[in-house]
């Protein structure tokens, strides 16, 4: 009994996109490397954001990143998009080299057209699922050694629910009602905790994401004053116009010498 | 051939006589003790008039806790304190020297001990020791010249700032500082800033844990609140309270350990000597 349904199962099933089998579509061909070619996988990131924030409100997600990339320690791209729209229910913003980003954002958006085809009810695919998808490729791609360098947050709202995770270089995969990756996890994790409840209504939450990148802004050295706040919810996907932070430097008028000659202190 | 009295004066500084003797025997097999660190998060901010001084209470070794309630928030003089950050030894010792030292400065000029004085002494002694004195300080202090605030770092540099936090909890400490530093706060709301900031170490840093422990200075005293707030107490204690009888009574056998003796007094008689 031939149970392949006619179908030739040593080919992919679609002859037009193969984007579940055949990631060489976006690279050209694959490249495979010999013995004594130049090391072909990502060691060090070269080109890089910062951190990535995020927080649950009642009624959606507001995910929030700075539009600086650094070359190094060289405030290199200081107008780009860190958070990108996969669908009406996902958004996804990330941290690290920039250009495994790039590829990521290509190869789901792909991911996700094909499986919105294929769905049996037209149904946009889910922010769990892109989730799942996205952990299992960073898994193996971190078990070839050849890691996409990021820490991706998936921030989603789907028939009335909230969804929130993050994916890292290694696979590590949680979802949580806040995230936040690189610096952001020693300084603006404490801030969040602190501040979340479970009916933080959008503004409030928008403006906690504020407060948190000022203070990224003031104590990270790979930060930047002009960030992205976007928000996904009841109202829908609103990928915002980046926007300038307001930031207060008047503790310089009170500091005073280093070594103890001054004489008394300065008026505030 | 030297002088004999010149061997006598002492060099000064580390002898690194047995590090190699040392690194053949970790090499052998031998397990080092690891070094009682702090691992810490310690605060301090200036108000008006006024030091405040904020510290945790765990020490750990590696990954052990080794000090459920230590204290790190160390007397120079009566008018400056001193928390400590790295390894305890280096940072008990080397705030016990420079009061020492300031004690007998005292004495020698009839003064008040001044902020600047212990902050020289402080770090011209780390400098020679090139950072492997392992002793991250905040130095606070009010004297003639006012309330000052000071970090002192293990390779000897100092910085003279309104807000500080050192340790590793001192991210999560300064995101708090950062977000609601204001200048010329009274000592009430520097207290509950303070107290704040080192719960977020507490909570957010593994090497930092247990108590608050809060020292306040100002030009007429010092309030050295020791455990200002003890938030991981022990839930459950068991008491031991169980009435005679709890457990059947078979038996009852009393021996006396000594023979009783009673003294009668006969009136005083003087001794024969």
């Amino acid at each position: 009994m031939d149970s392949s349904y006619g179908l030739d199962l040593n080919k992919p099933l679609y002859d037009g996109r193969y984007s579940w089998f055949d990631h060489s579509k976006f690279g050209g061909t694959v490249y495979e490397p010999k013995p004594n070619d130049p090391s072909t996988r990502t060691t060090d990131p070269i080109v890089t954001g910062t951190s990535v924030l995020a927080v649950k409100y009642k009624g959606g997600v507001a995910i929030a990143a700075d539009t600086l990339l650094s070359y190094g320690s060289l405030a290199r791209f200081r107008d780009i998009r860190r958070i990108h729209k996969l669908n009406e229910h996902t958004i996804i913003g990330s941290s690290g080299e920039y250009s495994d980003f790039q590829y990521i954002t290509r190869m789901l958006d792909d991911v996700v057209t094909d499986n919105h085809i294929a769905d049996n009810n037209l149904q946009p695919m889910d922010p769990k699922s892109i989730f799942s998808y996205l952990s299992r490729v960073m898994y193996q791609r971190r078990n070839k050694q050849d890691p996409l360098y990021n820490n991706i947050v998936v921030a989603g709202y789907r028939n009335g629910e909230s969804f929130l995770g993050s994916v890292d270089l290694l696979g590590t995969h949680y979802q949580d009602d806040h995230i936040a990756t690189g610096f952001g996890d020693h300084i603006a994790r404490p801030l969040l905790r602190n501040a979340y409840k479970p009916d933080l209504t959008k503004e409030e939450a928008v403006k906690l994401l504020e407060k948190c990148l000022t203070v990224l802004f003031y104590r990270d050295a790979r930060a930047y004053y002009r960030v992205q706040i976007c928000t996904i919810g009841e109202d829908g996907v609103n990928i915002a116009e980046p926007q300038v932070l307001q930031t207060d430097w008047s503790v310089g008028n009170v500091t005073y010498g280093y070594d103890g000659r001054r004489t008394a202190l300065p008026q505030a | 051939m030297e002088a004999p009295i010149a061997s006598c004066i002492p060099k000064g500084g580390f002898n690194f006589d047995l590090v190699s003797r040392n690194e053949y025997i970790q090499q052998a097999g031998t397990k080092v003790p690891k070094t009682k660190k702090t691992g810490t998060t310690i605060v301090g901010i200036v108000c008006k008039d006024a030091v405040v001084l904020g510290a945790d209470t765990r020490a750990t070794s590696g990954s052990l806790v080794c000090d459920k309630n230590c204290e790190k928030i160390h007397y120079i003089a009566p008018n400056i304190y001193c928390c400590g950050a790295g390894t305890s030894a280096d940072t008990e010792n080397t705030t016990g020297l420079v009061s020492s030292q300031l004690e007998l400065h005292r004495l020698n000029t009839a003064r008040q001990s001044r902020v600047a004085t212990a902050l020289t002494l402080l770090r011209q002694y780390l400098f020679k020791y090139q950072g492997h004195v392992s002793a991250a300080l905040i130095l606070g202090g009010v004297d003639i010249t006012g309330p000052s605030l000071y970090t002192v770092y293990p390779h000897g540099s100092t910085d003279g700032l309104p807000f500080v936090t050192m340790g590793s909890g001192s991210l999560a400490a300064m995101s708090i500082f950062e977000a609601e530093y204001k200048p010329n706060l009274s000592i009430e709301e520097g207290i509950k800033l303070v107290h704040k900031a080192i719960s977020a170490g507490i909570f957010n840093d593994l090497g930092s844990g247990s108590n608050v422990d809060i020292t306040v200075i100002t030009k007429d005293k010092v309030d050295v609140l020791r455990n200002y707030e003890k938030p991981n107490g022990r839930p459950y204690t068991r008491q031991y309270n169980f009435p005679r009888g709890t457990t059947t009574v078979m038996e009852t056998k009393t021996t006396p350990v000594r023979q009783r003796v009673d003294v009668i007094e006969s009136g005083v008689e003087a001794m024969e000597i």
